[in-house]
């Protein structure tokens, strides 16, 4: 397999939204390598871009001079090979209980983000981190042919 | 494309009915640009807002928070809001936010202006 746990593909951004389209591309080309369709593709892009914008808005409150570490990785395991994304941030760390999706009949601005990953990813799971932040791991099954390569 | 460009590359009217339409990916970059333009639309008091999203490859959910403000706002004023040509990937998160339904959504941007 290309990129087991033990060779991720690593990427340090700062949280800057401007750098946000080359952190879709690179998940756009390591969906597309490991085999998924274009709608899973989508998906998984959308994920990652709603998690940066949760980060960047209210972990980092929009400061543009914070870091921001990805790493891509397919995680083995006896069950379901997957896709695992995981983001980890240096800020305020927010009560996983505090963050759910709304209610989506109410239709107003804001919080669509967490409804989308959860919706869109296999896993999401919030974890305080060693050392302060946040570390967020979503992953994504691998689709059969991938699993059999 | 640049991040100062607004998102909203040209305005037509048409009678009473003002047609926006935008260009480039909405995400967090872009959407502060793409909602004051969507709502300085209604300083210009028209009837119907058209907003064409034919080249828009990408959009995330602060984008369509930013098309949610300009709806509430014209549901408060009494005026139309349509959404025309959306390709997939927006289309896509519009339904996954279920907010398909809230939208008048046409296929063209002809059919929205009939």
């Amino acid at each position: 397999m290309m990129w087991s746990e033990q060779a991720p593909i690593s990427l340090r951004i700062f949280s800057l939204p401007a750098q946000l389209p080359v952190v879709r591309a690179a998940v756009e080309k390591t969906c597309e390598l490991l085999g998924f369709d274009d709608q899973t593709t989508g998906q998984v892009v959308l994920s990652v871009d709603e998690a940066l914008t949760n980060i960047i808005k209210h972990a980092y409150k929009s400061a543009c001079d914070r870091p921001i570490e990805i790493e891509l990785s397919v995680l083995e395991t006896e069950a379901l090979p997957a896709l695992r994304i995981s983001l980890r941030d240096y800020g305020c760390w927010v009560d996983p209980s505090l963050i759910r999706s709304r209610d989506l009949h109410d239709i107003r601005p804001g919080g669509l983000g967490v409804h989308i990953m959860k919706n869109c990813m296999d896993s999401v799971d919030y974890r305080q981190a060693d050392g302060g932040g946040t570390l967020l791991t979503m992953t994504k099954n691998l689709p059969v042919q991938a699993r059999e390569a | 494309m640049s991040s100062h460009q607004s998102p909203i590359k040209e305005i037509e009217w048409i009678g009473s009915t003002v047609i926006a339409r935008v260009s480039g990916d909405i995400d967090l970059n872009r959407s502060p640009q793409f909602q004051h333009g969507l709502l300085e639309l209604l300083d210009r008091k028209p009837r119907r807002i058209v907003v064409n999203l034919a080249e828009v490859r990408y959009m995330d959910s602060s984008g369509i928070a930013s098309l949610v403000k300009l709806l509430s706002r014209t549901r408060k004023a009494g005026l139309n809001l349509r959404l025309a040509a959306l390709n997939d990937q927006p289309r896509k998160a519009f339904e996954i936010t279920l907010l398909d339904t809230a939208f008048e959504i046409f296929s063209t941007e002809k059919e929205a202006l009939a």
